[in-house]
Formats: C-alpha cells, structure tokens, sequence
C-alpha cells in the first residue's frame, strides 16, 4: 500500500512539474502576473509530494517490504536501521528519486527567497527548473521506478546492501553530491531565463552568487567525502584513482569554480557576461553528463549501454535537450549581452580569466581523457583504458600555473593595477616560498635525501600561504580586531585559498612520501616501515551484526615507545557472502599509519599491507575548509542587504 | 593594418596556435597512456606488443593459482576458452579474486608470453564480470561453436 502511494506522490508530482514548466512560463510571455504567481505554489506542492514518494521508499526499506524489487535488491532484515534508510539511494532508482528530491528543494528554496526578484524573472526561472523536474520525474516513472512490485514470488529475504556501501561515509556522500549537482541547475536557470528575457546585470550576477557559491560548496564537500570514504573503506589507502566516475564529479566542480570567479567578475566590473551565462550552462551541463556516465551504465561498458538501452538513450536524449537547447538560446542571445569595458593587463579581471582559462582546461582534458575509451570502443579501436599518468601530466603543471596566478592575484586590483605595485609585493613570499622549498624535503624524507615534487609541493603551498599572510597584514596591520570590518567574501576566499594550500601539501607529500609495503608475515613477525615497527601477532575469528570476520592484532611502535594497536579486518556478509577488506588507521594530521589484511597464506601467515602517508589527512582538512570558505563567502554582507534594499522598493512601489 | 584588427588578428592567431598545441600533446600522451585489452588468445598468437603496458584478463583457471611460500609472489592463468595466458604478480590480490571468477591485470609482457603484472583486478561485486571478459569469452565461445559446427559438417 506504501508503496502505491509512493508511486502515486510521483505521478503527481510530474503533473505538477509539467504545471510548473508551462503555466508560469507561458504567462510571463502573456504578462498573465496570475499565472506567473503560480509558480511558488507549484514549487513547493512538487517538493510536498517528491518528498511524500521518498519517505515511502523509505518506510518500505523499514519495514523489509521485499515484494518491491528495489528493497530486496538492496536491503535485507540483518541491515541496520540506519543503513536501511541510507540503502534508499545506494542503487540507480533511489538515487534518481534522491536527485529528483533535492531538485524539488532546491526549486523550493528559490521560491521561497526569490520574492525580491522580478515576477517575470522569477516565474522563468522556476518555469526552467520546472522543466527539469519534468525530465527526471518521466526517467524516474518510465525507466527507473523505485516502486516496481515482485508479484506474486515475493522474496523473503532480501539480497542486502553491498558491503562497501554500509558505511557512515556513503549516508553523506551521495546527498552531498547531488545537493552540488542539482545546485547548479539553478544558475542554470537563471542563465537560461536571462537569455530568454535578454537581460542580464550586476544584479543578476549578485543574485546568482550565493545560489553558485552554495551548489558548490555541497560539491567540494561532496567529492571531499568521495575521496575520504574510498581510502577508508576500500582497503588499500589510495584516495584518488582518475576513475570515471570521480572524473565526472570534478568536472562540473572546476566549471563550477570558474563560473564562481568569473561572475564576480560580472558583479564588480560587468565583464565577462556572456562567458558567465556560458560556465553556468556548462556546469549544469556536466552535472548531467556525470549522472549519465554514471546511471546508464555506458561507464562498464558500451555494450551494457546497448543491451539496456531504455535508460541511457533517454538520458542522452535529455542530455542533448539541455544542452543543445540551451546553446541554441545562448547563440542567439549571447553576443548581446556583452558589453565592452576597459581593463589592463596587471587587472584582477585579467587574473580570474587566466584562473578560468586554467579551469576550463583542466576540465576540457579531463573531458577528453573520459570519454576517449567510451568513442574508442564505439568506433572499435579496441577496448581502452587511460592510465592516471595521462590525468597527472596535464593536472600538475595546470595547477602549478593556478596557484601561481592566485598568489599574484590577491595583490591585483579590478580594471588596473600598477606593476610596480605588484612587484612589490612579490619578492618576500617568493623568497619564503623557495627558501622553504629549497630546505624543507630533507627533513620529510626518512635518509635526507632531497625530492622535486617534494620540493614543487613544498614552494606551492608556502606561496600561496605567504601571499595571502602579506595581504591580510596589509589589510589588518597589527590590529586583528579589523578582521571583524573585512568582508565575509575575502575573509571567505582566503580561508578557501588557504585550504587549498593545505590540500596540495597533503596531495604532493603523501605522494612524494607514502612507505607502502605488501608483505607476508607470520604471527611474531616483525616489519620496519619509515621509523615504525610493526609487530604481527595474529588473526582471531569475530563476529558483527551481518558478517563475521577475522580481526589481526598488528602493534605499531617507534623507538620502542607504543604507538597505536591496529586491529584490521577481513569480513564475511553473511546474506551476499561478500568479502571486504576494513582497513584500520592510525591517524594524525602529519602521518597516518594505515594497515590492512590481505588473504590467509600457509602456516598461519597472513598477506598484509602496512603503510606510512605522511600528511594524507591535509588533503580532506584543506578541502574542508575550501568548502567552509566558500560558505563563508555565501553569507557576505552585500547578498542580503540587497534583498532587504530589493523588498523595501516594492513596498514602496 | 589597423592597429586594433592587427591586435584581433595577434589574438586569433596566438588561440590558434595554443589550441593546436594542446591538442597536439593530449593526442600523443592519449597513445602514450592508452592501455589496450587483450585477450589470452590474442595474446598467444603474439598480437599483442611486449614490453608495453597492456591489459588481459579471462576466468581464473580453476587450481592455477601458485603462491610462493615465502613472499607475495604468486601466479595463476587466465582463459577465455580458446587459450591460458600466465600472469606473475607479486602482492595482495583484491578480496573478490578467485578461481573460476573473472579478473583483469595490468602489466607488461615479457618473451615468454607471461604477463608481468603491476595490478590485479577482480570483480567488484557478485553480478558484475568485466566487458573485456564477458565479450572475449562469448567470442570464444561463438568460434567453438562455428568450429563444432564445421567438424560436424565435416563428418558428414
């Protein structure tokens, strides 16, 4: 019954989704205010029933309904509470039904904070969001509903959730993601509904900045947790792999951050607009490329593509359609809305095109390095796959050149700045930065012996560091008190760009450090990694909720002095019969001593990986605080004394 | 010229110049880095390049997988039905490896047609058998057929 229900709240809300893409729209043309004035209502009804249907799903995971193919796929009566809820969006269905709810809440909230925007504007816009509700409603209910029945074999046990998903990392991976994904679908529209109506200000762009700054900042934590959960949980410490399916997250991420330079570009200076309208298309655009790579299944194989073709023609087809759609808009409209203004080569406006250009590249590589095996397997030039080393060799100097251009950057002023000026500035950053490169790797290696990457990682992340300490003791001298009078958006772009600093660092160190030993050891068996001692002193049989495992005592010691007891383990799921391998971590912020069992050898001996990353942990605590300066920036000053100004007028109107 | 068309040209031409430039080194480190798949039968008739990191995969065959008794060391075969490629690999073989199951490696071969493997891929979950592998061994399969059908034919 919950489930018809659920199933029903869907219908609805595709109708009101196809309500919400027509009426307003068409009024907004007509210059109907009534029926633009739906709009808000419509929003929030869709939220209302999308949400219904989802609780549904949820309800049915609780109560092990397993005559729905969807929760006897992916749940079973063992699962814990929690992760029964999370299973909700660990497969293709409840995933899109997740995406088509926070779609929902995102159409919702621009409703509910829209209200200072022109009627006509707003109605547009969420005419557009509409419409993409529309799409994903109609993939969700004709291909992938979550709701569909195994009558009458209902099964009485359910196949369980993949082992590798029962964690507390993918609960909030995926929403987080999505949040980001979806996100961008509003400065899409708003992209989409300026075109339409050929106007396109500052006020659009301070608008549409903390709507941008948001859907990003979901997405870097997003692919933050990615990142983390893959180290923790896949057993073998890597924390990026250039996979497909991270690509397709990366790629939105870094048009999302160029479109987030360049429209405040557009907000100060009234440059780059029609490059703005076309990132924000764009970033939405890969959002929906990466959930096509990922949902139609043409990542595992263009054959898997062609034998189910149901679900990935429809979601090439949307995928064209929004695309396609919204370059046609943007070519007829798009040269209009520039508008020619004086900047010189030493402007900021100069520094964040570099910083775009630089973006967009990467992007525009990673793009190529994707989807390359999928057109070579389709031509028939054999089955492909592109090694990490391509990824590596364009993304390194790409960012050697952004972090460069950034530390200049803080320096520039918009439309001209003095070159004198600039050199002035550099020199003692670039002095602490070379001197610290020049000195700091021999004391990270364990013999003393010098690194280049080390070295190029060290002199990144101390330039960029230094130049941002020289600008806020400018700024602040030597009273801090001053910080308080510093805008939310610098305060929120520096700790940003100082996160990002601390990321490289953990990026290139554990690289250029990471001891990474696989070794058979018998129990009393001892191995020195980087200074530690690992003792192996054996395996017992455990047992937990759905699986049982073998646990081994490893003891981890330095100059004989105890560091950390690791207890790594190999899990039997009792329902799937699944292996996993859980690694256990000692953590700290400059080494994690990272152990994992490998399988079972002869006479009591066991395989194992032990590992020391020095400063792994940087790249999660800086990527942290890349998102959390993004939000701080979100929560600037000028985006709410503009809605205050905005509503004071049309009371006065 | 006109001095602003002889700066517009400038512009063109230094975009021109760059884009060629890029597209020029992603096409070339796309042939460095592109690792091909081959199947053991391709591999044993010597089609595939030694010395060059490629990838092959099949169905572990079941009792090949030889573990050394005093390291990582281990070895085992793969197939596709028509033929067994050896693979060397030293290391942890991923949770999901085992005999009669699908595995992919990455690696060089050396003279003797043995791979030298760097990585060793399973499998990621219980349904799941790699492409690669699926369709070399429904092409091996359609072959035995054909020659099945053929002996027959003959002995007609």
């Amino acid at each position: 019954m919950i489930a018809e229900l659920g199933h029903f709240a869907l219908i609805i809300a595709l109708a009101m989704a196809l309500l919400l893409s027509l009426v307003p729209m068409v009024g907004s043309f007509k210059g109907y205010s009534s029926w633009m004035r739906l709009a808000n209502s419509l929003s929030l009804g869709q939220l209302l029933f999308v949400a219904i249907s989802f609780v549904c799903l949820a309800i049915a995971f609780l109560m092990d309904d397993f005559s729905l193919k969807y929760v006897s796929q992916n749940s079973n009566t063992a699962l814990p509470d929690h992760y029964k809820i999370s299973a909700v969006w660990a497969a293709h269905e409840g995933s899109l039904l997740l995406w088509a709810l926070i779609l929902a809440g995102w159409t919702a909230a621009v409703a509910l904070f829209s209200r200072s925007l022109p009627l006509v504007l707003s109605a547009r816009i969420l005419s557009i969001l509409g419409a993409i509700s529309v799409g994903f409603a109609l993939f969700l209910i004709l291909t992938s509903n979550p709701f569909e029945r195994l009558l009458p074999m209902v099964p009485i046990e359910g196949a369980d959730l993949n082992p590798l998903l029962q964690d507390i990392g993918l609960i909030i991976h995926p929403p987080m993601l999505y949040m980001g994904y979806v996100g961008f679908a509003v400065p899409f529209a708003f992209a989409i509904a300026a075109l339409i109506g050929g106007q396109f200000d500052s006020a659009w762009a301070r608008w549409s900045g903390p709507w941008i700054n948001l859907a990003w900042v979901f997405l870097t934590i997003g692919i933050t947790l990615g990142s983390w959960w893959a180290y923790y949980e896949l057993g073998w410490g890597g924390w990026w792999f250039w996979d497909p399916v991270e690509n397709a997250s990366l790629m939105p991420w870094l048009v999302g951050t160029a479109l987030m330079h360049s429209v405040s570009a557009t907000e100060k200076r009234g440059v780059f607009r029609s490059w703005t309208l076309l990132l924000a298309i764009f970033a939405f655009s890969l959002s929906l490329l990466g959930t096509f790579l990922v949902r139609s299944g043409i990542l595992t194989s263009v054959h898997a593509f062609a034998s189910d073709p149901e679900r990935g023609v429809f979601m090439l087809m949307f995928l064209a359609i929004v695309t396609g759609g919204s370059l046609i808009i943007f070519a007829l409209r798009g040269p209009a809305m520039q508008k020619v203004s004086a900047y010189s080569g030493w402007s900021r406006e100069v520094m964040l095109l570099i910083n775009n250009l630089i973006l967009v590249s990467a992007m525009t590589m990673i793009l190529i390095g994707t989807l390359y095996p999928l057109v070579a397997d389709v031509l028939d030039l054999g089955k492909i796959s592109v090694g990490p080393p391509y990824f590596n060799f364009f993304f390194v100097p790409l960012t050697v050149g952004l972090v460069i251009a950034m530390g200049i950057a803080v320096f520039t002023r918009w439309k001209s700045t003095e070159v004198n000026l600039i050199l002035g500035k550099i020199p003692v950053p670039f002095l602490v930065a070379i001197i610290s490169a020049g000195i700091l790797p021999f004391y990270l290696s364990v013999d003393y012996s010098y690194s280049i990457t080390g070295g190029l990682t060290i002199f990144m992340s101390v330039w960029l560091v230094a130049t941002i300490a020289k600008d806020l003791i400018e700024k602040l001298g030597i009273n801090l008190k001053r910080i308080a009078k510093l805008s939310h958006s610098y305060l929120g772009m520096q700790l940003a760009h100082t996160g990002l600093a601390i990321c490289i660092l953990g990026v290139g160190l554990s690289s250029t450090y990471d001891q990474t030993r696989e070794l058979r050891m018998a129990p009393g068996d001892k191995a020195l990694i980087a200074g530690y001692e690992f003792t192996f002193s054996g395996v017992n049989p455990i047992a937990g909720p759905n699986f049982s495992a073998f646990q081994a005592q490893i003891k981890v010691t330095k100059n004989n002095q105890l560091v950390a007891n690791l207890f790594p383990e190999k899990r039997h799921y009792n329902a799937g019969g699944q292996v996993m391998t859980e690694a256990d971590i000692d953590p700290s912020i400059t080494r994690d001593i990272y152990v994992s069992l490998g399988e079972p050898l002869a006479d009591g001996a066991w395989a194992l990986s032990l590992q020391v990353k020095p400063f792994v942990r940087c790249i999660w605590l800086g990527a942290l605080m890349v998102g959390i300066g993004g939000l701080l920036a979100a929560t600037d000053r000028r985006y709410r004394r503009r809605r205050q100004s905005a509503s004071n007028n049309e009371v006065a109107l | 010229m006109h001095p602003i068309r002889k700066q517009r040209l400038q512009i063109v031409v230094l975009i021109v110049i760059a884009s060629s430039l890029a597209t020029a080194l992603i096409v070339y480190m796309l042939g460095q880095n592109a690792n091909y798949f081959f199947t053991p039968a391709q591999v044993l008739q010597g089609e595939a390049p030694k010395n060059v990191t490629i990838r092959a995969g099949g169905m572990v065959v079941e009792g090949s997988i030889e573990r050394s008794s005093d390291s990582l060391d281990v070895s085992f075969l793969v197939t596709d039905g028509l033929a067994d490629l050896t693979i060397n690999y030293s290391g942890i073989l991923p949770d999901l490896f085992a005999e009669g199951e699908a595995a992919i490696a990455t690696g060089k071969l050396d003279g003797d047609k043995v791979l030298q493997a760097s990585q060793v891929l399973a499998k990621h979950d219980e349904n799941y058998t790699p492409p690669e592998v699926a369709d070399a061994m429904k092409q091996a399969y359609e072959l035995k057929q054909q020659e099945q059908y053929q002996s027959q034919e003959a002995k007609k």
